[in-house]
């Protein structure tokens, strides 16, 4: 099924203030992988994420989400296909509550009430969140946003999900629920993580960006037992590949 | 420096409510308008900001006192006139009902006295005129200090215009402005100061700020200086008119309340200070057409008025101190009542 | 009140407003429009009256316990909010002092009995204000002013300030916490410090708009911030409304307290 491929080809991003982030990547996902995108600080990581949505367009190159090329005109289509999930749940949760925020995108949607609603349903009873519904975001501990986040996300049924340091700042039972929850997700995952024992969990494949291009793509568990590799890149071995001395 | 309901006629509230309601249709439907998606985040957050920023006390130099940061100023010049306006009235809102800073009936005084002045009169006439596109640091604060302190004063002033009014004050007109004026003379100071300090480290430390939420303003934000003034003119010829035509009914109230607390007699004593400035207004606007009312007339008709309710004597005000303590007494024990019912529930 | 205090303050009161009792379940527009015309009907009440007042505090101190608000908690907002009320009022005694009665042997001047009235007043309206919200959470209060015809794009605005009042609050705290971990004991901020602490909380503003604003494009934003209407008028909404409505009048234009009073007079 052509809607769930992810494509970069060629692609160059230069910002405004000249930093040239992206330098050619290139890369296919297509339908139902789940893909780790690991680097260091400053390697591309988050602006390439930001162009699977097209909030960034490419200096030159071309991408494709699905059928569609990615441009000014058709990113609003493509938002549609892709979730993206912040790393700051707080930044994604700006309505009034948990409720109002998982409906902001089928509303937006442009359905009806009654379909709404059930998107509601559904989303919340994913991560568990329906007691939720009547909080206001900032009731809620950290954890609870993230898997709100993600629901608010889940709710528009995109086919790609999109998340950018999911577990980042979650307690230990929290990272686990949504590790699991993760796997759950049977539509395409692009998972950008420091966070490399997740990775290898969650992901099947893995795209390593250093300097803003791919420096390795391939399956997660050869790439992330390469130490010698990783360390070349700035990373260093998952935490549950090193052995205890 | 916020208008309390407690010192509020309804009179006044609802012409203020009256004349800030429509301003901020008006700067609603504008901004509706052309406002570019990205300045709908950027108000809101902007207001928490502001309201953040009134919550730190500082002390000034020397002074030893408190101040805050009010924020109409800072808006202005960042948002334009309309955001800038809307922003001042949701800090406000949030003040009042969370807070209690200011009434709710008086909100619509304090969003004038806070929200108009600075947006609509201070930031396009002044500041704006003399800054204009400048980056001039010196400039931008003498300007602010000015901004500042005018859009303070026009509040403070208002402030005391507004209390007067509504006369459940006793202060005069004097001896009010002589307090308050100074008081808010220092305030507008630190405002201007930290305006423009605040402006000014944007700028230094990342001035692309400035110019993107620039190009966000919708066009034709910046409102034409003679629309403005005419507009205003037009404000306060319509709000004196209608506050004065009011004002003429207090006499009234007064005078009746006097008699019932008082019985008769004293009535003629209530003839100094604001009694006898409300009095004169009322003879001034015996002349409105459809206001019929004779002023020596009115006393004796009153009077009558007086004597026929029932029984005002002097006893009568140990009946209402009487009843007083009772009903209070029931109201307390009803709320012991229902509290321990709820209790035994939980 | 520093700045920690007033934070937990609005907490507490935030997290009062999300309880579960009658009163919690009316209708916001209901209590809005009670709210409203209850503080317009105490502050119509001529300079001296003071004996009249004393029914209408049936409505805060019913509220309050229906409610379940904790008492000193009010009292407490009270009279930190009652300086400048307090400070205008004290010269209604000191400058109106026509004597007015006698009380066993003590004179009581006008000016005292409009003072009185501006506290009985000033307590009336201030526990009205608050009690809407802690009745009400603030969405509710928000969702029934767009319903009763404000502004929609105001009201969102409403709504984005109180949801990330807590989020810069807290912010701030950093900031400030940061600071003074750096400072060493030298008292007071100073007005450069100020300046530079909201600078900082300025620029990170900015920066979390532009995240948001990233965020509802991504989930679709197309300028309108869309709504589902929730609430409906039920029957006890409407029993409440006039019930208040039937009380504010009788209070307001019958002699109530005086009746009762010489009631009371002639039992004993």
């Amino acid at each position: 099924m052509s809607h769930h491929i992810v494509e970069f080809k060629d692609v160059f991003f230069r910002y405004p203030d000249g930093t040239e982030a992206l330098k050619g990547v290139n890369f296919r996902i297509t339908h139902g992988e789940s893909v780790g995108i690991v680097g260091a600080n400053g390697a591309g990581k988050s602006t390439l994420l930001q162009h699977i949505n097209g909030y960034l367009l490419p200096t030159s190159g071309t991408i494709n989400v699905g059928d569609l090329i990615l441009t000014g005109k058709t990113r609003r289509e493509i938002r549609k296909k892709v979730g993206i999930v912040f790393q700051n749940p707080d930044d994604q949760l700006f309505m009034p509550t948990v409720f109002d925020d998982v409906a902001f995108g089928p509303l937006n949607l442009g359905m009806d009430e009654e379909s709404v609603r059930e998107r509601v349903q559904k989303a919340l009873g994913m991560v568990n969140s329906l007691d939720l519904q009547d909080k206001p975001p900032h009731h809620l501990s950290s954890g609870q946003k993230s898997a709100v986040a993600i629901a608010a996300v889940m709710a528009m049924e995109p086919d790609i999900l999109a998340m950018d340091e999911p577990a980042a700042n979650l307690d230990p039972r929290s990272r686990r629920s949504v590790i699991t929850l993760l796997k759950t997700f049977k539509h395409s995952k692009i998972i950008a993580s420091h966070d490399l024992d997740l990775i290898l969990d969650v992901c099947q494949r893995c795209i390593v960006i250093g300097g803003g291009v791919v420096v390795a793509d391939g399956p997660a568990a050869e790439i992330l037992s390469n130490q010698m590799f990783l360390e070349e890149n700035n990373l260093e071995l998952p935490l549950s590949f090193q052995g205890r001395p | 420096m916020h208008m309390a309901d407690a010192l509020l006629s309804p009179a006044v509230g609802m012409t203020l409510w009256a004349g800030t309601s429509a301003v901020g249709g008006y700067a609603s439907k504008k901004l509706k308008e052309r406002i570019d998606d990205r300045m709908i985040p950027l108000m809101g957050v902007l207001g928490a900001f502001i309201f953040a920023a009134q919550m730190i006390n500082f002390t000034i130099p020397g002074t030893g006192s408190s101040g805050h940061l009010g924020g109409g100023m800072i808006l202005a010049i960042l948002l334009g006139p309309h955001a800038a306006f809307l922003v001042m009235a949701s800090v406000l809102t949030v003040q009042a009902l969370f807070f209690a800073d200011g009434g709710l009936l008086a909100l619509g005084c304090n969003i004038w006295n806070l929200g108009v002045y600075p947006c609509y009169l201070v930031y396009p006439l002044i500041y704006k005129t003399w800054v204009g596109e400048s980056k001039n640091p010196g400039r931008i604060l003498v300007a602010s200090l000015v901004s500042g302190v005018t859009a303070l004063q026009l509040g403070a002033f208002s402030v005391v215009m507004e209390t007067l009014m509504s006369g459940k004050s006793e202060l005069s007109f004097s001896a009010f402005v002589l307090m308050m004026q100074p008081i808010h003379l220092a305030i507008g100071i630190v405002e201007g100061f930290v305006t423009a300090g605040v402006i000014n480290y944007v700028r230094s430390a990342r001035p692309e700020i400035l110019e993107s939420i620039a190009v966000a303003r919708p066009l034709g934000a910046e409102v034409s200086l003679k629309k403005v003034m005419m507009t205003f003119a037009v404000l306060v010829i319509i709000t004196g008119g209608a506050l004065s035509w009011f004002a003429s009914t207090h006499p009234d109230g007064l005078e009746w309340s006097i008699e019932k607390v008082t019985g008769k007699g004293e009535l003629r004593e209530a003839e100094r200070g604001i009694a006898r400035m409300l009095r004169r207004i009322q003879e001034k606007t015996a002349f409105l057409p459809d206001y019929g009312f004779k002023p020596e007339g009115n006393d004796s008709k009153k009077t009558e008025a007086a004597a026929a309710w029932p029984g005002i004597k002097a006893g009568t005000s140990v009946s209402g101190i009487v009843g007083a303590v009772v009903v209070l007494g029931m109201i307390v024990l009803i709320g012991i009542g229902v509290r321990s019912s709820r209790n035994r529930d939980a | 009140m520093t700045f920690d205090e007033k934070y937990f303050d609005i907490g507490r009161l935030d997290r009062l407003s999300y309880r579960d009792t009658f009163v919690h379940r009316l209708d916001p527009r209901a209590k809005v429009i009670a709210t409203m015309l209850f503080l317009f009907t105490v502050i119509s009440f001529p300079k001296y009256e003071v004996i009249a007042l004393a029914p209408f505090f049936l409505y805060p101190v019913l509220m309050m316990t229906i409610g379940e608000i904790p008492v000193r908690f009010m009292i407490r907002k009270i009279i930190v909010v009652s300086p400048f009320a307090v400070f205008i009022g004290i010269f209604n005694p000191l400058l109106d002092t026509r004597t007015v009665a006698v009380i066993f042997g003590v004179s009581l001047s006008a000016g005292w009995i409009s003072f009185l009235s501006i506290l009985m007043k000033f307590a009336l309206t201030i526990s009205a204000a608050l009690l809407l919200i802690a009745t009400t959470s603030f969405p509710g209060v928000c969702h029934a002013l767009r319903r009763l015809g404000l502004p929609a794009l105001f009201v969102s605005q409403l709504l984005f300030l109180y949801r990330y009042l807590f989020v810069l609050m807290e912010e701030a705290m950093r900031i400030i916490r940061a600071r003074e971990m750096r400072s060493f004991g030298s008292r007071g901020a100073g007005m450069k410090m100020f300046v530079r602490l909201l600078g900082i909380l300025f620029l990170r503003t900015v920066d979390r708009a532009e995240r948001i604003y990233y965020a509802m494009l991504s989930r679709g934003f197309q300028g309108d911030i869309p709504t589902l209407k929730r609430s409906h008028i039920a029957l006890s909404d409407l029993l409440f409304l006039s019930v208040v409505i039937t009380c504010l009048g009788v209070f307001r234009f019958f002699p109530l307290t005086e009746g009762i009073g010489r009631l009371a007079q002639e039992l004993f």
